[in-house]
């Protein structure tokens, strides 16, 4: 294979810092945009946190739990907001009819998807950094106490979002905007499921093996276990991050799969409903 | 319209003298069959390097659906697509820098300004000195007061202007054009393709035009394929294409061929 021949195939980190810049000019062109990265976490951290302060004064059990409302908040929003920021970027791309611009521009669908992924730390990074110091501020709760457990926690969630990200983005291109909401909705469905708010064995019994075949369900027990045992489980963050490996590979998969349909289907060049 | 400008760089020449001769496009038995409505059936032709070919054909006629297949976009139900040599989509990454398109089926981003669009598609498409040829094309397009504006807020003729400038970011060898000049002033449509025919006769591009607009078929193109119901109808130069059709426009052959009354016509001359 020649230089030219291999040079074909390979990442280009100029390519995957264009789409990058890309993004970073839109975020910085729109102050909606930017608002909107910040508001719907404050809301929620300033609610649960209320709510967490209530309950904390009239129980025992809760008192002593301190924290867990709302570092599962803090938590849920990294996952919830990391997929958010990674299916929006993909979105623009829908909604600005540009898509077809980039399919058949010499963009790889990884390079695509490696800056869909930053992205969605960076916008993350953008909307979630304040609220944890407004948490600090407002309910004396500190979420960088966590220490190397929330890096732990960080990446195993943001993991899991990139996962789901890749999966629904493959759908919307399948599908076209028909499947929008799939980028709003998918990961309500795993809030009951991976037990945020409350332990595994709150579940019925037949649903426990389900909760535990999904990643987040190990960092939200971490969490609670290190809040309220003060042990961090690096067992628990490990099988997170095997299972993390299998679910990015089958989105990645199921992405790639959907590409080569909406190939087929010639849904490429058809971005609407 | 401000006076031409040299259309390219000494680089950019040499770049051209390197490229290894395949058919800029060259399409086998191309079929493509959505369900079960063959939307392209069994088609075959191949362009001359350095030729402005269009492609005519009423609506539903194939014309989008080949052009998608030529980018890599769909991929043939059966039949081969070869681009500057390469099979098309399976062996795409070997080409697409070398060609580029612009379509009313897409845009660039409204929101980022003039400049941001064009540093994004140069870098996307492995421009060198990409801050020169944004000037450049500034200059060509008589785009240079407008760099920092927001691409959304330019009028229609401008924003062609921008997406042509899109299309020409890498100097493309093979270029694909699908209604360059619709919705535009008679004056704007006219400059346009002027610019693209220089840009073609001085850098030795292929370009395959989908329009509707025949006058402008008639002025730029050498050879015009004539698409129907997913089957090319007629492929010649507009010359002899009017002389068998017996008509005095491309508009009135093209609405022999649409209404189906060229056979008839031809057979009772």
């Amino acid at each position: 294979m020649t230089g030219r021949a291999a040079s074909a195939y390979l990442l280009s980190s100029r390519r995957i810092a264009a789409m990058m810049l890309r993004y970073w000019y839109l975020l910085r062109s729109s102050w909606p945009r930017l608002l909107d990265l910040i508001y719907w976490p404050t809301v929620q951290m300033v609610t649960w946190g209320f709510l967490q302060y209530y309950i904390a004064t009239n129980a025992g059990f809760f008192a002593r739990a301190g924290g867990t409302f709302i570092g599962a908040v803090l938590l849920w929003d990294i996952l919830f907001r990391g997929q958010l920021g990674f299916s929006i970027s993909f979105l623009e791309e829908m909604w600005s009819r540009n898509i077809g611009n980039l399919m058949m521009s010499p963009l790889r669908p990884f390079e695509f998807i490696t800056a869909l992924m930053v992205m969605s730390v960076v916008r993350l990074s953008i909307g979630a950094v304040p609220v944890t110091f407004l948490a600090i501020g407002f309910f004396g709760f500190n979420l960088y106490g966590l220490g190397l457990a929330l890096v732990a926690f960080f990446f195993n969630l943001m993991f899991t979002s990139w996962a789901i990200g890749i999966f629904v983005s493959g759908l919307i291109l399948r599908n076209g905007m028909g499947a929008e909401n799939l980028a709003w909705g998918i990961m309500f469905l795993f809030m009951p499921l991976t037990c945020v708010y409350y332990p595994v064995t709150t579940l019925p019994p037949w649903l426990e093996p389900v909760a535990w075949a999904l990643p987040p369900t190990y960092v939200f027990e971490g969490m609670r276990e290190l809040l309220i045992h003060h042990v961090f489980r690096g067992d628990l963050m490990i099988d997170a991050l095997l299972l993390n490996a299998v679910l990015f590979g089958a989105g990645a998969f199921v992405f790639f799969k959907l590409l080569e349909s909406a190939r087929r289907h010639g849904s490429l060049m058809q971005t609407g409903e | 319209m401000e006076p031409h400008a040299p259309l390219a760089s000494d680089g950019a020449a040499r770049h051209i003298c390197t490229m290894p001769i395949a058919a800029p496009i060259a399409v086998e038995h191309l079929v493509k069959i959505y369900k079960t409505v063959a939307a392209v059936d069994d088609i075959s032709f191949t362009l001359a390097p350095g030729s402005i070919t269009a492609l005519l054909g009423g609506n539903g006629a194939g014309k989008t659906t080949t052009i998608a297949t030529i980018m890599g976009l769909t991929t043939p139900t059966s039949g081969r697509v070869t681009v500057l040599g390469a099979e098309m989509p399976r062996q795409r990454y070997r080409v697409l820098r070398r060609m580029n398109f612009e379509s009313p089926y897409v845009e660039v981003p409204m929101r980022l300004t003039v400049r941001q669009n064009m540093t994004v598609f140069g870098m996307l498409y492995g421009v060198d000195d990409l801050d020169g040829r944004i000037a450049e094309l500034a200059r060509q397009l008589n785009l240079t007061d407008l760099l920092d504006h927001p691409t959304g807020r330019l009028s229609a003729g401008q924003k062609t202007r921008v997406s042509l400038a899109k299309a020409l970011i890498n100097n493309p060898d093979l270029l694909l054009l699908d209604e360059p000049t619709a919705s535009l002033d008679p004056d704007t449509a006219d400059w346009i393709r002027g610019h693209l025919e220089r840009y073609c006769h001085q850098r030795s591009a292929t370009v395959l035009l989908a329009s509707h607009n025949m006058t402008e078929v008639e002025r730029m193109c050498e050879r015009v394929i004539i698409m129907k119901r997913g089957r090319i109808e007629d492929d010649d130069t507009p010359a002899k294409l009017l002389a068998r059709y017996g008509r005095r426009t491309l508009e009135e052959v093209f609405l022999d061929v649409a209404r189906g009354s060229g056979i008839q016509r031809e057979a009772a001359q």
